[in-house]
């Protein structure tokens, strides 16, 4: 059965790469990974103030979800479409069980405390939304009839909004874009999307008029952080102040010193990327961001190269997904962008973002390597 | 049967999703090159801009406060004003020892314990970098003393700053209210954006009801410092909108008059414009000075007001509910008029106590021997208990409860300040759901004479005086005449509310009767009627503060003044013309003709005189 791998490039017989593909590892994508993930151990020591054990911390969760992604290699995308159902419908409970223990306890709720390990369900549904609406349209004659988009939506709905009411916008916003990049790479017509986008246009003075003094105060504040230059707009100053004093050649690694006076916040979370520009310069910064597109590049071609409708709208997604990731973060870090708790992706320091993104990857994997051993 | 197979087209489909994947390729390049090109305008373009600022000048964001709004009385005297004081201030960020700091000043400057607690509290609330209040209200030897020694001291200033001043003090705190330093549980629902550079909030009467329009809008600094963290440039600036100028209808010259009068009776006066629902004097006595809540009261202080037996915190014209007594006979009677279960000449006998059938209970009548024969007027002019005790159980507790309703008994006015009770009107259905059980008979006749459950604050009686003098035109009393900002006036009150249909006829009996309580020759507050021109309609009350035992006389010597009833008083006035409806309390003080009647007919006359010498 191995031999039908054929259509794979040359690769050398090395005992490396015999390895590899026993794990199911698809090497591009792998290498891709790698690389970021050694960018993030170097920024992280500049940025987490030079510290060792924050730095195993970091590796030790990498290790973690790296294995993770190998593990998902492993299984069949077939597995995958026919858990798909029975996996959205636990993320939605959990969520649902996450927001009535919040109402018990009075407060914002995003974990999810099973004793000895605690996770958040909203980060499970990043995966779990897209696979579901994934498995609903690949059942269904493409490109989707408007019942069958409006099926999707109904899906899709009812966890993005669990989320928001968690509230974190920010996952939010990345569990809807997972679900509406299975629709668009599903065929969804132009002109919907249009018409959507003019609905949502013309609902928002609706929405306006009905909100609260308060709620208003907060939209706009969402809108324009400068307006609250002591809060959100503090970290959009430093932070550009950070990423314009860098240059073109950046002041070399350990050079920042906006994030060693402490005047960057958060700098080794969500604003991690204003300490790499201020460092590694707009070289740099290109220099990741190529990194990136490589990484997105590989997994469209994964995508185009999968051979069942499941598997392509999956991997179309998650490879999006990846990239809204990649947009939000640092759009919000250069000021262009209003400040939603979005990560670097495999960057930033934090665990769970980092899991579910190699799980991710894991899945990509999984639907390259066992390419021709599916019946056709 | 199932269509959705029929029409799959792998090879359609595929080709579809090509071109997809195709289309978000080259959205993504898109979005990369414009990230791309905001990191050239930060990282070529802007470099410099930013380089320097990074470099060894550092800059600074601070907080600019908005100046609060000013709260005047209707003639535009200050109530509530902004002082500039001197304070000192310290930026924890700045400080290396901060505890050597704090030190080094106590021995500088006299700081108290409670002081360095105060701001050790707010330092861990503030941002690092906010400059934080430690001594306020510094004098002009302290501030060069520290002006002497300031180099050694880094990241310590003397700022001039704006301090909420109350010149009135006591007389007019229940009003107005005060501001403080905003505390825990505040920071923590507050949209803080709108608070930076601002410690303080309202924290009662008009200050906190109309703290939205008061506060106005923060501005800010983005200064850039030296080594040395002093301010060298201002880089950009956004300037703070002030608060809005708030004017009341309260004039601080009635205030006053109705405050003196009450002496030394602890107590309410309430005084409303019937034409425009406007509040003149709103008077709860005895007050407390409100200043020492600007810059944080001491424990001691505040321990001192809390635990005085006169209760000077307590809000009595607003919050304080007391058995409205007699006062409610005008209405009673306007009820049984309304009903049609009496009539104005309806005669009765009143021989000093009233019976229920079958009951031995005497319900007696303050007047031991009774009135004799009286009718509806001469029930509300000598206060004839006995008369609306029949009165009482003619309507039926329901029919009162439905008609004292519309004139707020038992529920809010609706005042514009934060805290209002309901006081309380009973019914049947309130019996049996708060207490459980059956409405007796009995409950209606004390009830008919403003006892029993019933409470009223004395802002309600004022409003339903006012009501009254309307002729059922109902309009919710205010104290805010104007909200002045930089664009724009906002002027509030005068519009009817509610309408209340009454008879005219029965309306100008009632009156009739209060007028006589004045201006007849047996009137219970008969000595109002001396060296006035005009005519005044009013009723007299007495809130029984203990029960009497059957049978025992009441002998107002020999009983300790706290057990003494509270003397009430609503009237209004010109009768031909109403223009100020005014409600008096005085705790303890007796009779309502003897005591509380004088102190309306001195807010009344004082109120027409001014009236009088404005129109030429």
């Amino acid at each position: 059965m191995r031999t039908e791998m054929r259509n794979e490039q040359f690769q050398p017989p090395s005992l490396l790469g015999n390895l590899l593909r026993k794990l199911h590892i698809d090497i591009p994508l792998f290498i891709g990974l790698l690389l970021i993930c050694a960018t993030s151990f170097v920024i992280l020591y500049s940025a987490g103030g030079q510290e060792v054990p924050l730095l195993i911390r970091h590796a030790t969760r990498m290790g973690f979800a790296i294995l993770l992604m190998i593990v998902l290699a492993h299984i069949n995308p077939r597995r995958f479409q026919t858990f798909s159902v029975a996996l959205f419908t636990v993320c939605v409970l959990l969520l649902l069980a996450v927001a009535v223990m919040g109402q018990i306890s009075m407060g914002a709720q995003r974990w999810l405390d099973l004793g000895f390990f605690r996770f958040q369900p909203s980060e499970f549904t990043k995966i779990s939304a897209p696979m579901m609406v994934a498995w609903y349209l690949s059942e269904r004659a493409l490109p989707p009839k408007p019942k069958h988009v409006l099926g999707a939506a109904t899906l899709l709905i009812v966890p993005v909004l669990l989320i928001a009411k968690q509230p974190d916008l920010g996952t939010s916003l990345l569990v809807a874009s997972s679900g509406a990049a299975v629709l668009f790479f599903a065929g969804l017509s132009w002109w919907f999307m249009l018409g959507i986008v003019a609905l949502l246009a013309s609902l928002t003075p609706v929405l306006w008029h009905f909100m609260r003094d308060y709620q208003r105060n907060r939209v706009l504040t969402f809108m324009n952080p400068e307006a609250d230059p002591m809060g959100a707009g503090y970290h959009i100053i430093q932070s550009k102040i950070a990423i314009g004093s860098g240059g073109i050649n950046g002041k070399g690694w350990l050079g920042s010193s906006q994030a060693e006076l402490d005047f960057l916040p958060e700098s080794s979370t969500d604003f991690i990327f204003a300490v790499f520009a201020e460092e590694f310069g707009l070289f740099g910064c290109v220099g990741l961001l190529v990194l990136y597109l490589l990484v997105i590049s590989r997994c469209f071609y994964i995508a185009v190269q999968a051979q069942d409708t499941y598997s392509r709208l999956l991997a179309g997604s998650l490879a999006f997904t990846f990239f809204v990731y990649v947009f939000v973060n640092i759009g919000m870090v250069i000021g262009v962008l209003p400040v939603v708790g979005v990560p670097l992706p495999l960057v930033s320091y934090g665990g769970t973002s980092m899991v579910t993104l190699m799980a991710g990857f894991g899945i990509l994997m999984s639907i390259h390597t066992h390419r021709k051993l599916l019946p056709v | 049967m199932d269509r959705k197979f029929a029409i799959k087209d792998p090879l359609a489909e595929s080709r579809l999703f090509l071109s997809r994947i195709v289309a978000a390729f080259i959205l993504i390049l898109f979005l990369i090159a414009g990230l791309v090109l905001r990191l050239v305008y930060l990282q070529v373009v802007g470099h410099e801009h930013y380089a320097t600022l990074s470099k060894d000048n550092r800059i600074k964001i601070s907080p600019l406060p908005p100046t609060r709004g000013v709260i005047y009385d209707r003639k535009g005297r200050m109530l509530a004003e902004n002082v500039p004081t001197y304070s000192l201030e310290l930026i924890p960020e700045q400080i290396e020892n901060i505890d050597d700091t704090l030190a080094r000043l106590q021995k500088l400057l006299d700081i108290s314990e409670e002081k360095i607690d105060l701001f050790q509290k707010q330092r861990k609330r503030n941002k690092s970098f906010t400059s934080t209040p430690l001594l306020q209200n510094l004098s002009d030897e302290d501030v060069a003393k520290f002006a002497v020694v300031r180099p050694y001291f880094p990241g310590v200033d003397v700022y001039a700053r704006l301090v909420r001043h109350y010149p009135y003090g006591d007389l007019a705190s229940h009003v107005v209210g005060y501001v403080g330093r905003i505390n825990e549980q505040e920071m923590r629902t507050l949209p803080l954006a709108k608070y930076r550079g601002t410690n303080h909030i309202g924290k009662t009467g008009i200050e906190k009801t109309y703290e939205e329009h008061l506060l106005g809008t923060a501005g800010y600094e983005e200064i850039e410092t030296n080594a040395q963290a002093r301010a060298v440039n201002t880089v950009a600036t956004v300037e703070p909108v002030a608060g809005s100028n708030i004017y009341l209808t309260l004039d601080i010259d009635l205030q006053k008059i109705a405050y003196d009068a009450l002496s030394e009776y602890n107590g309410a006066a309430v005084a409303i414009e019937i034409k425009t629902g406007g509040v003149l004097v709103f008077a709860s006595r005895p007050g407390f000075d409100p200043n020492p809540f600007v810059s944080g009261i001491s424990g001691k202080e505040y321990k001192a007001l809390q635990d005085s037996p006169d209760q000077p915190l307590y809000n009595r014209a607003l919050r304080g509910q007391y058995p409205p007594g007699s006062t409610v006979k005008p209405f009673l009677a306007l009820a049984g008029l309304e009903y049609g279960v009496t009539e104005f000449n309806h005669r009765l006998f009143c021989p000093g106590y009233y019976k229920l059938p079958n009951v031995d209970h005497k319900y007696r009548d303050w007047k031991k021997w009774g009135h004799g024969m009286v009718d509806m007027n001469d029930a509300i002019t000598q206060s004839c208990d006995v008369y609306f005790y029949d009165l009482a159980l003619a309507l039926g507790i329901d029919k009162m409860h439905a008609f004292m309703d519309k004139f707020s008994f038992g529920r809010k006015t609706g005042i514009d300040l934060v805290g209002e009770v309901d006081g309380l009107m009973p019914s049947k259905e309130w019996k049996k759901h708060y207490r459980s059980q059956a409405w007796f008979p009995g409950e209606t006749l004390i009830t008919g004479i403003g006892q029993g459950y019933t409470q009223a604050t004395p802002l309600q009686l004022a409003h339903a005086t006012a009501t009254l003098a309307n002729y059922g035109k109902v309009i919710t009393p205010h104290l805010v005449h104007s909200i002045i900002s930089a664009d724009y006036a906002d002027m509030i009150g005068g519009k009817a509310d509610a309408l209340i249909p009454l008879k005219t006829q029965n309306v100008e009996n009632i009156i009739k009767g209060m007028t006589n309580v004045v201006h007849g020759s047996r009137g219970t507050a008969g000595r109002l009627a001396k060296a006035i021109t005009y005519q005044i309609a009013g009723k007299t009350g007495t809130a029984q503060v203990f029960t009497i035992k059957q049978e025992e006389k009441y002998n107002e010597d020999a009983i300790d003044f706290k057990m003494r009833d509270h003397a009430l008083f609503i009237a209004f006035a010109p009768v031909h013309d109403p223009q100020i409806a005014v409600a008096i309390i005085a705790e303890h003080g007796g009779h309502g003709g003897s005591v509380a009647a004088p102190i309306a007919g001195e807010i009344i006359d004082a109120y027409l005189n001014q009236k009088k010498d404005a129109q030429p």
